[in-house]
This record gives structure tokens, C-alpha cells and sequence, in this order.
């Protein structure tokens, strides 16, 4: 394994952790925040729900 | 001092106090069972290389245009208060070991001692340890003094906050000469994880284009809504174990 491809990995083990899911649902939500914001609504509604359902589906995930 | 910056100011404190609890039951265990100088050359040498990562990425983040930065840092603090709110929960709960420094001590003291004795001079094992373990606990304190810091367009708070948590512990540890059991990590740790989300969930939606209802004072919301939420999370946890304890068979 080449040094870049080490230092690569230790930065997604160190940011992303032992969780990928949750790391692609932030990404879809704030995706889905600046696509309705971009149209002019309001768009603060998102996060909040949609953090509270990745926290829950990630410990449902981690607790069987 | 706003209120945000108090948040700031709070979130880091307790983060590096944590981490630097974890680094200290890891120095103390090679300093007492080998080799003290070394091991606090490694800690040197961690720190030093914590400082040129913490300067050469600091300016760089600082730079960025302040949504851009917003959205990204954003993003990066949801994902890293997740994970740090998912296993605060799970212990609380029951459904994970809680960390326990004195018997992380002993693991260490006696990892130290089957490593062989200590060379008479320069100690490599007691140097690489600390070294490691410093600079593993202080990346992530390093990564949440750049990304908060950097948010709030104050990483010299956040930076201070991190050396006064830093000199509390160290100054406990050396009155306690030993590992801090007594220090209430796991809930510091809750707290750091529910911060941590709360900013996140904050800055992404900000740096994405949303306007919250309130500007800044929206956090006064959005954190005690985490937190009661959380609680809530570590009920419903306790009582699916109950519950499938209860439902196994004899």
C-alpha cells in the first residue's frame, strides 16, 4: 500500500469512523437543504429531523 | 463574549479535557513503569507536531469563503459529533463498556512492563507510546479547535480554551499522580457529542443556504432539543435491553 493510499485511509478511519452511512446521510441532508434553499423556501426544517433519524437508525444499527 | 462563543469556548474545553485525560493515563503508565524522560520527549514531539498541523491548516481553513467553510465544516462536525453522540449514548445506555481510566492504566502498566525492561538512556517503547498516544487523542482535539474555531471566525479562543483544559489536567494529574478515574469522562463526552451535532446541525444548514428562524439565538433550540433527544435515545435504548433481556429464553 503506497504511502498516499495509507494517509488516505487514516483520514476516512479518522472523519468517518466505522460509520459510512451516517457520513452519506449529512451529505444527502445538507444536499437536500442547499437544493431547497436554492429554490427560495425556507430550508432550516431539514437538519434537525434528519440528524435526530441518523442518530436513531445509526444506534438501532449499532445495538443488535 | 457571545453566546456562541461561549459554546465554543465550552465545547473545546470539555473535548480536550477528555482527550487529554485519555493521554495522560497513557503517559503516566509508560513514565512510571520505564522511562520518564522519554516519555516525555514523545509528548514534546507530539505536541510540536499537533502545533504545525493545528498552524499550517489553520490559515488555510480561515481562508475559506465563510459559507463554503460553513457547509464543509459543518458537514465534518455532524459527522464527528455522531460518532462521538452515538457511543456517548450507547454507554449511557448499557449497551457499551464504560471507559474506565484505571483499568486502562493497568492495561498499559502491564503492556509497558511485557515490553521488556527500560534501555538506560533513551527508552524507544516509552517515547513511541507517548508519542502516539499524544498525537492520536490530540488529533481529534486539533481537528475541533481548526473546524470550530474556524466557524466562529475565533480559533485563538478556541485554541485557548484547549491549552487551559490541557493545563487543568495536567496540573490534576501531577497533584493526583495518578490516572484521573474520578474525572465524569463519559458524560463529558455526551455533552462534547450533543455540542458538537448541535454546531453542526447549525453551520451545515447555514453554509448550505438556510436562514434559521432567529439567526444565532436558534441554537438555544436546537441544543437542548439534541440533548432532551439524546436522553430520550439512552430510555429507549435501556428498555429494548430490558426487553429483549425479558424476552430470552432461561
Amino acid at each position: 500500500m503506497s504511502p498516499i493510499t495509507r494517509a488516505a485511509r487514516a483520514v476516512w478511519e479518522f472523519v468517518v469512523g466505522d460509520d459510512p452511512l451516517t457520513a452519506l446521510g449529512v451529505v444527502v441532508a445538507l444536499g437536500a437543504t442547499a437544493v431547497i434553499a436554492g429554490a427560495g423556501a425556507a430550508a432550516w426544517w431539514v437538519m434537525p429531523p434528519a440528524v435526530l433519524a441518523m442518530l436513531a437508525v445509526s444506534l438501532r444499527r449499532a445495538a443488535r | 463574549m457571545s453566546g456562541a462563543d461561549l459554546g465554543l469556548a465550552v465545547s473545546v474545553f470539555l473535548a480536550c479535557a477528555v482527550e487529554a485525560v485519555e493521554a495522560l493515563t497513557i503517559v503516566l503508565a509508560v513514565g512510571v513503569t520505564r522511562s520518564w524522560r522519554s516519555a516525555l520527549y514523545g509528548v514534546g514531539a507530539a505536541v510540536l507536531a499537533l502545533a504545525v498541523i493545528v498552524a499550517a491548516l489553520g490559515p488555510a481553513i480561515d481562508a475559506l469563503p465563510i459559507n463554503a467553510l460553513r457547509v464543509v465544516v459543518g458537514g465534518l462536525l455532524l459527522v464527528f459529533g455522531l460518532q462521538w453522540l452515538r457511543k456517548a449514548i450507547l454507554r449511557a445506555s448499557g449497551r457499551k463498556a464504560l471507559r474506565d481510566e484505571a483499568s486502562e492504566f493497568a492495561s498499559e502498566t502491564a503492556a509497558a512492563r511485557a515490553a521488556g525492561g527500560a534501555r538506560p538512556g533513551f527508552d524507544g517503547y516509552s517515547f513511541t507510546i507517548a508519542f502516539k498516544g499524544v498525537l492520536l487523542e490530540g488529533l481529534e482535539v486539533a481537528f475541533i479547535v481548526l473546524t470550530f474555531g474556524a466557524s466562529q471566525h475565533n480559533i485563538g479562543l478556541a485554541a485557548v480554551a484547549a491549552g487551559v483544559a490541557v493545563l487543568a489536567v495536567v496540573l490534576a494529574g501531577l497533584a493526583a499522580r495518578a490516572p484521573l478515574a474520578r474525572v465524569p469522562e463519559n458524560s463529558m463526552k455526551f455533552a462534547v457529542g450533543v455540542m458538537l451535532t448541535s454546531f453542526g446541525t447549525f453551520w451545515g444548514a447555514e453554509g448550505a443556504g438556510a436562514s434559521w428562524p432567529g439567526g444565532d439565538a436558534a441554537l438555544l433550540a436546537i441544543i437542548p432539543g439534541l440533548l432532551i433527544a439524546s436522553l430520550g435515545l439512552v430510555q429507549w435504548l435501556r428498555r429494548a435491553s430490558v426487553g429483549s433481556a425479558v424476552g430470552e429464553p432461561a
